[in-house]
């Protein structure tokens, strides 16, 4: 309640109500991208592969949301393109949560905020993916021989995914950024960047410029 | 305050692994007709109008992305069509020929045609959904059990085997592809003495099959059409009619086919590009098919 109350006279939205929109875009997200992976951008074959969206997805999410929600988004997508490809049940679910909350780990240790840690992330999930797939499928047995070029497919799978990493995770930023918590260790790196509440700025613009003689 | 935090994702991260652990551990080990496995085709039941609609609403983006793949593609494949087409004019000549000799022998023997491709209702489907990954290669089509379309029947597409029908729901299907790794097809290299062997996918590389448990001298060259071998034996026959032409013979290294008996196979069907299919339902469906058991509209098939 007081919370919610704070949140008012701050101008924010209550926290419970951030949250219900939050889940509620996650859920929109997940349930499109899983959607318009099968029906288009699993037909468009870029050298020899296929796209795959999900995991850059849930990466996505992962960096932007924190460990917790990017588990479960994972562990959502992964169960939701079981079911809908009459896969067997809880192996995508266990590769996607796994991403979703090593990506998660990272914006909550390290917080990168390098341009281009997405494509890095965006090929480190695939490679995850395709290579976590290949190990669960070898432990449930598999009753085919198993080319070498699989490698090659999940390398270029991997090339293919970095390559379209950096518009799906601005996409996935554009759809929840808004409606994230505040992380208060972006606020005062955010003010400390625009000189607004840092305690080091402050003498300074007091002080005016420094006379050339004393430096 | 922290340490709560920590307890809390730790909780939420072991119920989530334990989750996917369990329903792992519960749907390989039950048999197609269980909750799980219900509940699965349900969703996809469920979901099948909307990816259709999907599929609809994005093929303009599909067909763009399409045409200049297919374009470079064409342009590289002018010379060798040009003269395979001379090659085949030829052949087709003397097999159309031989085939008139084939029908008048088997009225005076007495064959009937009932193993045969023309024994069966070709349905046309339009497929809405595909699978991208390399583990599991199967496709959604938009026509099921109420259409005639049973668990195990033969699928075909651009007048190759494409696989089979491994799920039927009411309104759509699920059709497993050769080059899935749990499928295998018995079949003939046409030509020569007709080697017979299984021919199972190469796990990684889509565009190859590999033709398996070949007699070690046979005399197989590179370009023989591979079809579905197909038999019969009294209730029971195989879940391919004879006659499919599945591939063509793209390496026959003499080596390899003494050390391993198998030599390599080109499907004829682009498996990754196909947008309908021709569904090879019976009429009635009463013939009793190997692998099937029971001929239920949902059950797991394995090879034919």
């Amino acid at each position: 309640m007081i919370r919610d109350a704070l949140s008012r006279r701050d101008g924010r939205e209550p926290a419970g109500s951030e949250s219900t929109r939050l889940i509620l875009r996650l859920l929109t997200l997940g349930f499109v991208s899983v959607i318009v992976q099968e029906s288009a951008v699993s037909q468009i074959s870029i050298f020899g592969v296929s796209a795959d969206l999900t995991p850059l997805v849930v990466m996505s999410v992962g960096l932007l949301a924190g460990s917790l929600a990017g588990a479960t988004m994972g562990f959502a997508v992964g169960l939701f393109v079981d079911l809908a490809l009459v896969q067997t049940l809880g192996v995508t679910s266990l590769l996607y949560l796994t991403i979703g909350y090593w990506s998660g780990r990272l914006h909550e240790l390290r917080d990168p905020s390098h341009g281009l840690v997405p494509l890095a992330g965006g090929a480190l999930a695939t490679a995850l993916a395709g290579i976590g797939m290949a190990l669960v499928q070898f432990l449930l047995g598999v009753d085919s021989p198993v080319s070498f070029l699989l490698l090659q497919q999940i390398f270029v799978g991997v090339l293919v995914n970095a390559l379209i990493a950096l518009p799906v995770y601005a996409v996935v930023q554009r759809l929840i950024q808004p409606v994230l918590p505040a992380d208060p260790r972006r606020r005062r790196r955010r003010a400390y960047t625009t000189g607004g509440l840092s305690p080091l700025s402050r003498p300074s613009e007091r002080l005016g410029a420094i006379p050339r003689s004393a430096r | 305050m922290h340490d709560k935090q920590v307890r809390r994702r730790r909780a939420v991260l072991g119920v989530l692994v334990g989750a996917s652990l369990i329903l792992l551990t519960a749907y390989f080990g039950e048999s197609p007709s269980s909750p799980l496995h219900q509940i699965q085709r349900g969703i996809v039941e469920v979901l099948s109008p909307v990816q259709e609609g999907a599929s609809k609403v994005l093929s303009p983006v599909r067909d763009v992305a399409g045409w200049f793949s297919d374009t470079f593609r064409a342009r590289s494949q002018v010379k060798a069509l040009r003269r395979n087409v001379q090659k085949l004019t030829f052949e087709l000549a003397q097999f159309q020929t031989d085939a008139l000799v084939n029908r008048q022998l088997r009225h005076e023997v007495g064959l009937d045609g009932s193993s045969g491709i023309s024994a069966y209702d070709p349905l046309a489907a339009n497929v809405y959904q595909r699978d991208p990954q390399l583990w599991y290669a199967t496709v959604s089509v938009d026509k099921g059990y109420d259409d005639g379309v049973r668990a195990g029947d033969p699928v075909i597409a651009d007048r190759g085997l494409v696989g089979k029908v491994t799920t039927a729901d009411p309104t759509v299907s699920v059709v497993t592809l050769i080059t899935d790794h749990s499928n295998a097809v018995t079949s003939t290299v046409l030509g020569g003495r007709g080697e017979t062997g299984v021919l199972v996918p190469a796990v990684g590389n889509p565009s190859q099959l590999l033709l398996q448990y070949l007699d070690p001298h046979a005399q197989i060259t590179v370009g023989q059409l591979v079809v579905t071998a197909g038999w019969k034996s009294k209730p029971l026959d195989s879940l391919y009619p004879p006659g499919i032409p599945i591939g063509t013979v793209s390496n026959a290294d003499q080596t390899q086919l003494v050390n391993n008996q198998q030599v390599q196979v080109n499907p004829i069907v682009d498996l990754r590009r196909f947008t309908s299919v021709q569904i090879l339902t019976r009429p009635g469906g009463a013939t009793q098919r190997a692998g099937l058991g029971g001929v239920t509209p949902t059950a797991q098939v394995g090879g034919g």
